[in-house]
């Protein structure tokens, strides 16, 4: 059987379900010291004086240090993403030194040898503050005289990013059909289940840094920019992650500030957040205000889709931060031909925590509009909402087909995703179930949504990212190392904490050299051991670094091949290469094994001219476009229009994402996604009072699902691989986040158009639902 | 400092404690079982479960002191061999019923509870009492149906819980 497309059990759960974990909090050296941070409770106010005497006399303290005392060494978090020339970026210090823009930034820290001493010690620092006005709404951040966040900026705006394709005058002029909206992006908190923890070790000159991150290879580079440690003297370890969504690709100002504290005390130094501090000081996701105007053609055609955001930095641009919008300016469009597109951007400053990537960055906002009016547009019409987006869509003999939006879709087929969905779902009897329902008047209403969407994923290619002046390229490495008795050694640049790399990546390695799974080892996550990669986000890992692992394979099986040819005395042309075994053309007894092959090149002692000794290749892959998934997904929801409570009744998602490694931990993506965007549209959102507190600071108050909030999901896919890559894989980690939220959304209006309801603001609580039903005039 | 005695895993502890010290850091920084992690300070994740005398309680809102006397499982002693042989960490492994694994302990551990307690439970059940334990990874399909699998094969072997 071959390996790829196999549904292999991992490998990496025997230590997970047996607690034989690697969480970098469970590692504590000896003599290490705790760090614990005191977090301003105001969301802007002036540090008039930070008094650390008190809070030094502690027992078992051994630091007490403000922003200030740091001010010359800690330099500033670094912002990857310039996306306009003119873009404002404020200076971000990992400790605050004279002010305070978010409520939870870091004031001081207590570095004790045990964590209890160190957060005691945090009640004795006195700090003076002076309020100074919030700015929380993104709205009235920008209208003139508006207070300010970055007091000698002038203006709340960052950046304003444009993109036009088309004539938008003309696709707009005398439309028969006009949809005008205005979405809300609700505030999101990634929450995964590992919190941030980050342990530094020095050795004279050198660090060893294991942090909770998705990013070891860029948090090394970037560590050492921040504080002109040699490069060369870090090592970052990401051992065992719990999860990151985007929410561990970061420079944490506490990574930074480990490294600094070990420097300066010459001992290993942790820190662990805990859960409430983590919801205020880990970057958030989504926040945007899009208003957004279709026009289409009475029949239903898309004339143009005009885009204006408002997307909320929060206090200060992390990482990527400013870019995240802009994933998703290329994805508005969706799977749909249209005559002119505009989209238009504006990063907003406030008071809060900084926005970053969170599972889909940018692609569900877009994603949640497009379907969201293609689900308007069909009741606008009264055609079905399956009827209008075929009346749009590229059907499947268009591709490669050149998007509105300018990326090229290399290959998809909506119509296969779109009738199996239908299939699994049974549309036309749901439809019969909601008529009936509407008839009768039954105070339990069936909604249906509809979702199909592409994204793009598998970032990236660097010339791309180098157009849009992002600050690194898109790259993916890979290593393979024959060991001379013949097992594997693979080590990736991408590092995974979840997606389960162990597994795949030893599936293709096992496929492409033809030696057992058993015989494939996986190493990654240690910038020591897998010195060069871009690491993992974006659905990038399987799309660029398992292609990478593809071609390092395959380089390996090309030397093997020129070493079997000379030992055989044979042409390399005439070699076959199958099942691990190079065996001379029609002389099927002539033929070494790919571990014979390996040890002659351990021995070197009868290699041909030129060969080096030993088996192994890199690759370092670059993918020439992105990857596109797509799919599509029907969701169906009760919604009880006496109490607002919905409940989701059925939910089809029917994916496309390419060539399958592994069905298994494809199936598990999609599942994860689909809670994700699931939980945006019915249940999460990180709220702000209007003094700048966040208000859901611990899981009591935001709202994860649990098991019994979430149905049982039917998955399936249609299989159309990739052009772009000799895998033919696309990226399938955010596909499920990017479809479901506009599905789920789309099936409650749906349920309640009859009362005149067209919108409900996510999370669509009770609450929410049952207010839309009141305004929207209720019968 | 109040002197404690609990039996972890099988194996017997005497520990002067802080009287507030709570019993996951116990574990996790007195004993070295780190297999039981934290993930809330708000009881409402269940990362941290194990079993306190047989019943599931969540170790970040127990006092190590409440746990004189008592005895604690917790993931780790599980298999005794170490081998992750019992019919729940089979079962998630089989169904891949985790990805990141840092929710995996409590949820075993919460399973095992509600298996005590209900034998067969059908799906609404096993998400009804998985509740409490938050997972951000996998949507709980496949976890829901690893407890179930679990609970067959326990009741055909009569695994004691």
């Amino acid at each position: 059987m071959t390996e790829i497309g196999r549904a292999r059990l991992r490998s990496e759960d025997a230590r997970l379900v047996t607690g034989r974990t690697r969480w970098t909090d469970n590692l504590t050296p000896a003599g290490t010291l705790h760090v614990a941070y005191l977090r301003s409770p105001h969301a802007h106010a002036r540090i008039d004086r930070v008094d650390v005497e008190a809070a030094k006399g502690r027992p078992n303290v051994v630091a007490v240090l403000s922003g200030a005392d740091l001010a010359a060494e800690q330099g500033a978090l670094p912002c990857a993403w310039q996306v306009t020339e003119d873009m404002r970026l404020p200076a971000h210090p990992p400790m605050a030194v004279d002010e305070v823009r978010y409520a939870g930034e870091p004031v001081a820290c207590v570095v004790a040898r045990d964590r209890y001493s160190a957060v005691d010690a945090l009640e004795d620092i006195d700090v003076d503050y002076t309020p100074l006005p919030v700015v929380v709404d993104m709205e009235r951040a920008v209208q003139d005289g508006a207070d300010l966040v970055h007091g000698d900026m002038g203006t709340n705006e960052s950046y304003t990013w444009v993109f036009e394709q088309g004539d938008m005058d003309a696709a707009m002029r005398d439309a028969p059909v006009l949809l005008e909206r205005r979405f809300v992006q609700q505030r999101l908190i990634p929450t995964a289940m590992e919190p941030r923890a980050v342990l530094c070790e020095p050795d004279g000159e050198d660090f060893t840094l294991h942090s909770a991150t998705q990013i070891p290879h860029i948090l090394r580079l970037m560590l050492s920019v921040v504080t002109e440690i040699p490069e060369h003297r870090i090592r970052v370890v990401a051992p065992d992650v719990g999860g990151g969504f985007g929410s561990k690709l970061q420079v944490y100002g506490e990574e930074v500030l480990a490294l600094l504290l070990a420097r300066r005390l010459g001992r290993p130094v942790k820190w662990t957040e805990s859960r409430s501090e983590g919801n205020m000081a880990v970057h958030h996701g989504r926040d945007q205000i899009q208003r957004v105007a279709l026009a289409a053609d009475r029949d239903g055609r898309v004339r143009g889709l005009k885009v204006e955001l408002l997307a909320d930095m929060g206090a200060y641009l992390m990482l990527v931060t400013p870019g995240v919008p802009l994933l998703g300016a290329f994805m508005f469009p969706g799977i749909y031909k249209m005559d002119a597109y505009s989209f238009s951007c504006t990063g907003v400053f406030t008071n809060k925590t900084p926005t970053d990537a969170y599972r889909g960055a940018g692609r569900p906002e877009a994603t949640f509009a497009i379907e969201r009016l293609m689900d308007d547009l069909a009741a606008e019409l009264g055609v079905d909402p399956i009827e209008v987006r075929r009346r749009n869509w590229i059907t499947h003999e268009e591709f490669p087909y050149d998007s509105i939006a300018g990326l090229t879709y290399d290959t998809g087929n909506y119509e296969a995703a779109t009738d199996k969905a239908l299939a699994l779902f049974g549309y036309d009897e749901l439809r019969a179930e909601q008529d009936e329902r509407r008839e009768r008047r039954d105070p339990v209403q069936l909604g249906i949504g509809v979702s199909t969407y592409t994204e793009m994923c598998g970032l990236a290619p660097s010339r791309v990212l180098g157009s849009l002046a992002y600050g690194a390229g898109g790259w993916e490495h890979a290593s393979v190392r024959v060991l001379p008795s013949g097992k594997v050694e693979v080590v990736t640049g991408s590092s995974a904490h979840g997606q389960g790399h162990e597994t795949a990546w030893a599936q293709i390695a096992s496929d492409r050299l033809g030696v057992p799974f058993e015989d494939v080892k996986v190493l990654h996550g240690d910038t020591a051991v897998a010195p060069k990669g871009m690491d993992t986000y974006g659905s990038r890992s399987l799309a660029v670094g398992g292609v990478a692992l593809f071609r390092a394979c395959d380089k390996v099986v090309e030397k093997a091949r020129t070493i079997a040819a000379h030992l055989l005395e044979a042409s390399e042309d005439d070699l076959e290469f199958g099942g691990g075994r190079f065996s001379v053309k029609g002389v099927e007894e002539a033929g070494l094994t790919i571990q014979e092959v390996t040890q002659a090149a351990f021995a070197a002692h009868n290699l041909p001219d030129g060969v080096e000794p030993s088996l192994d290749s890199d690759v370092t892959h670059d993918p020439e476009n992105f990857s596109f998934p797509h799919g599509t997904h029907l969701c169906a929801v009760e919604v009880d229009t006496e109490t607002g409570f919905t409940k989701i009744r059925e939910y089809v998602a029917v994916d496309d994402v390419g060539t399958v490694v592994n069905p298994m931990i494809v199936e598990g993506q999609v599942h994860g996604g689909l809670a994700q965007g699931i939980a945006q549209a019915l249940y999460e959102e990180a709220v702000y009072d209007a003094d700048g507190n966040l208000t859901t600071t611990t899981m009591a108050d935001y709202l994860l699902p649990s098991a019994a909030d979430l149905p049982t999901f039917t998955t399936d896919r249609t299989e159309t691989p990739a052009a772009g890559n000799p895998l033919g894989v696309k990226g399938v980690g955010e596909a499920g986040t990017i479809a479901s939220t506009p599905a789920v959304v789309n099936a409650i209006v749906d349920a309640l158009r009859p009362f005149g309801v067209r919108d409900v603001p996510m999370p669509c609580t009770p609450e929410r639902v049952w207010t839309a039903l009141r305004e929207g005039g209720a019968r | 400092m109040p002197r404690i005695r609990v039996e972890v895993d099988g194996e017997t502890y005497e520990d002067d404690v802080e009287p507030r010290l709570l019993l996951v850091h116990y574990l996790r920084e007195r004993l070295g079982k780190v297999g039981t992690p934290v993930g809330c300070d708000t009881t409402n994740c269940g990362a941290c479960t194990v079993l306190l005398d047989g019943l599931s309680a969540k170790s970040c809102s127990v006092l190590a002191v409440q746990a004189d006397g008592r005895s604690v499982t917790t993931v780790e002693g599980l298999s005794l061999d170490g081998a992750g042989d019992h019919p729940l960490q089979r079962a998630f492994h089989r169904e891949h019923a985790l990805q990141c694994g840092y929710c995996t302990p409590g949820m075993i551990i919460a399973s095992l509870d509600l298996l005590r307690d209900n034998p067969d439970p059908s799906e609404a059940e096993v998400r009804e009492g998985l509740e409490g334990n938050l997972c951000r990874c996998t949507g709980y399909q496949n976890i829901v149906r690893a407890v179930r699998g679990a609970a067959a094969e326990m009741r055909t072997r009569e695994v004691a819980p």
